[in-house]
């Protein structure tokens, strides 16, 4: 059997084996050649490929991003790292405004990826922490995917290459070494906008992505054990687009949904999500549906404040009880 | 490179004051090592060794009532403007009492009153940032200088070229110093840029730009004050470069593997800014080594003291995270499952750090 590998190995495969199959596929960012990228990603590729394929480019994110959807129109498929995906802000003009519109108001494919460690748990403070993704899934034309497995990561980033347009592809960086998973032999890719049964549940379902997705599985095995809830978690993976038919699936299993992410609330995609249910679920509902979110707060520095911030397993817990005793 | 100067305009106590604030810098950031390795610091640590002369010669060109903003290899001109060790220690350890209460990181901080505005780590937004701040002394007629710090890396960003151009067109009263330390975490100055040298970006300005030895200290103050008087005068915007290098990784957990081989030890050998300044102090500015010695232990002394103060102070309360986003409401309440918690978890838990690099080589 192959050994195990770990979320960020998985997704320096995918690298590896994209650019062995297309010539077409190169790498922009800081500091992601020589030295193999801030979290180790890139690790050894420059020296496969090259410096024509690994460029290391200046700090300038507005100019790598454009320089992307430039290459990507000419059939290049270019895939782009912020060394943060905080620092993606600083490109959300040339995303929102120039990438996710070229197709529709220009004919002009940007088949590039755009890809960064995200999220928190890490103790990164305000700029090295973030879950910038809502901002993105409220642009047409974006794809976003956002896995939690090591199988996911590789596989959906040899699909994010392979899609004919832009993908954010968001890599949650407490879970690069923590997690770690056997990769299927040869190539497999994953689909993008289909979601995963994390665990299987009939009481109460947890609809989540990345990080969280432990701290579902986690509550779930708490409230299994010691409150004989059965919790479903539904992995999306893919946020842009939804799997709607996944989620109303779950809904009509379990009748009790609770939405649970990282990111901020007010504005956060599980807003989405409920409003969703509401329209085309609602009457097999035996509960509303309930959110665990971090606090609408800039992510702080100190372990109290920003455990307090995010969500924990004990929110998770909390939640789902509320739920069940509808 | 341009020759130091004869520092003619400095008493000798200011002469000296100089290695004060450049030997705090260094014996601070070594405590700072240590109590990284005792995992008292929360997270990565940003050292500027070899890179003290530029930081405090250009912040000593200010006078109190300016304003700076500092990057992360800037904390000799914070500690010139007034920060103090203590804080330093507080804000790196997450402390309840720190500057940011926990809040932000390392050096990230500020205070208007001392004069210096916190950065973010986005590189370049400080730029146009100073620009308003030195604006808002024209508008008023403030005798006031504003002095930002970029490092060569800042200088590729959108933010650097928007903030520096808006403010040479309004004229604003500011300093944008370029530290050119030779490495944007790993990238060389030469991935960086095709300019020869920082200060050729000036003339697409319209401003004056002046290049002189970050490492040696009264050059760094000569060359920013004349900038500084020239904004003070009504001269606009000006780039300094201060050229050095950057003797550490980008973070302590930074392995440099990306530096050819002797670089780092050629310049600790033969440009370090301390060992430069002490011979000159004790050379041709004939100063005694006691004088030297005096303040080393002065700096000792201070950082001891400041140590057992930071460490008496305790983590801020999970509540706090709730509050100060806005200025109304002061407070946001909990989410309903926080109603009546304390704290969500048990144990805070402390990951693994930022980096790759443990002692003994990459992971």
């Amino acid at each position: 059997m192959t050994a195990e590998i770990t979320y960020l190995e998985a997704i320096r495969e995918a690298l590896f084996e994209e650019m062995e199959r297309d010539a077409n596929v190169f790498m922009l960012g800081e500091d992601i050649g020589a030295y193999g990228g801030a979290f180790k990603v890139t690790d050894g590729l420059m020296a496969k490929f090259g410096e024509q394929r690994v460029i290391d480019s200046p700090i300038s994110e507005i100019g790598i991003v454009g320089a992307a959807a430039g290459a990507a129109h000419m059939g290049m498929r270019p895939v782009v790292e912020m060394q943060f995906i905080d620092f993606i802000a600083n490109a959300y003009d040339m995303l929102t405004n120039y990438v996710a519109t070229a197709r529709y108001r220009a004919f002009l494919p940007c088949p590039m990826v755009v890809r960064g460690p995200s999220g928190g748990y890490v103790r990164g403070g305000p700029f090295h922490s973030q879950n910038p993704e809502a901002g993105f899934i409220h642009t047409p034309g974006l794809k976003v995917v956002y896995p939690s497995t090591a199988e996911d990561a590789k596989g959906l980033m040899k699909s994010a290459i392979r899609d004919d347009d832009c993908v954010l592809f968001f890599e949650h960086k407490y879970l690069y070494r923590r997690i770690k998973g056997v990769m299927p032999e040869g190539d497999v890719t994953v689909p993008i906008g289909v979601a995963r049964v994390a665990r299987e549940g009939k009481d109460v379902s947890i609809i989540t992505y990345a990080a969280t997705v432990y701290k579902a599985l986690e509550a779930a095995e708490l409230l299994a054990t010691e409150h004989g809830i059965s919790v479903e978690v539904i992995d999306l993976r893919t946020l842009a687009p939804l799997d709607d038919e996944a989620i109303e699936k779950t809904v009509r299993k379990t009748n009790r949904v609770l939405v649970l992410h990282e990111d901020t609330r007010t504005g956060g995609i599980a807003g989405e999500i409920t409003a969703r249910i509401n329209e085309t679920c609602f009457e097999w509902l035996d509960a509303p549906v309930l959110r665990v979110t971090a606090h609408d707060v800039p992510l702080p520095y100190a372990p109290p404040l920003e455990d307090f911030v995010l969500p924990q397993v004990s929110d998770v817990v909390r939640a789902v009880r509320r739920l069940a005793a509808y | 490179m341009a020759a130091a100067g004869h520092p003619s305009g400095l008493s000798r106590e200011r002469q000296l004051e100089l290695y004060y604030w450049m030997r705090l810098t260094r014996t601070l950031e070594e405590r700072l090592v240590a109590l990284y390795r005792q995992t008292k610091v929360v997270g990565g640590l940003f050292r500027s060794l070899g890179q003290e002369a530029d930081a405090v010669g250009s912040a000593f060109a200010l006078e109190r009532r300016d304003i700076l903003s500092p990057l992360i290899r800037n904390l000799g001109s914070m500690l010139v403007k007034g920060a103090t060790p203590v804080e330093i220690l507080k804000q790196y350890m997450a402390k309840a009492d720190s500057p940011t209460r926990g809040r932000e990181l390392n050096i990230h901080f500020g205070d208007t009153e001392r004069g210096f505005i916190g950065q973010i780590s986005p590189l370049g937004d400080m730029v146009p940032v100073m620009a308003g701040v030195t604006l808002s002394f024209r508008m008023r007629g403030e005798d006031r200088v504003g002095l930002v710090y970029v490092g060569d890396g800042a200088t590729s960003t959108g933010a650097f070229h928007e903030g520096i151009n808006f403010a040479a067109v309004q004229r604003c009263p500011l300093v944008v110093v370029v530290e050119n330390n030779g490495y944007a975490y790993s990238t060389p100055t030469s991935k960086q840029t095709l300019a020869k040298q920082f200060i050729d970006k000036a003339i697409g300005y319209g401003i004056p730009g002046e290049r002189a030895d970050g490492n040696d200290v009264i050059a760094s103050y000569e060359v920013t004050r004349r900038a500084v008087d020239r904004a003070r005068a009504g001269g606009g915007v000006s780039l300094v470069e201060l050229v050095t290098y950057r003797r550490k990784g980008h973070a302590e957990h930074d392995n440099q593997s990306y530096v050819p081989d002797g670089e780092i030890e050629r310049w600790e050998k033969d440009n370090d800014p301390i060992t430069r300044y002490i011979d000159r102090l004790q050379g041709e500015l004939k100063f005694k080594v006691a004088d030297v010695e005096q303040v080393d232990a002065r700096v000792r002394a201070e950082v001891d003291a400041a140590t057992d103060e930071a460490e008496r102070s305790g983590p801020p309360e999970a509540l706090d995270a709730l509050v100060g986003i806005y200025a109304d409401p002061p407070r946001e309440q909990p989410l309903w499952y926080r109603q009546d918690v304390a704290s969500a978890v048990d144990a805070h838990e402390r990951p693994e750090g930022w980096g790759t690099w443990q002692e003994g080589g990459r992971k």
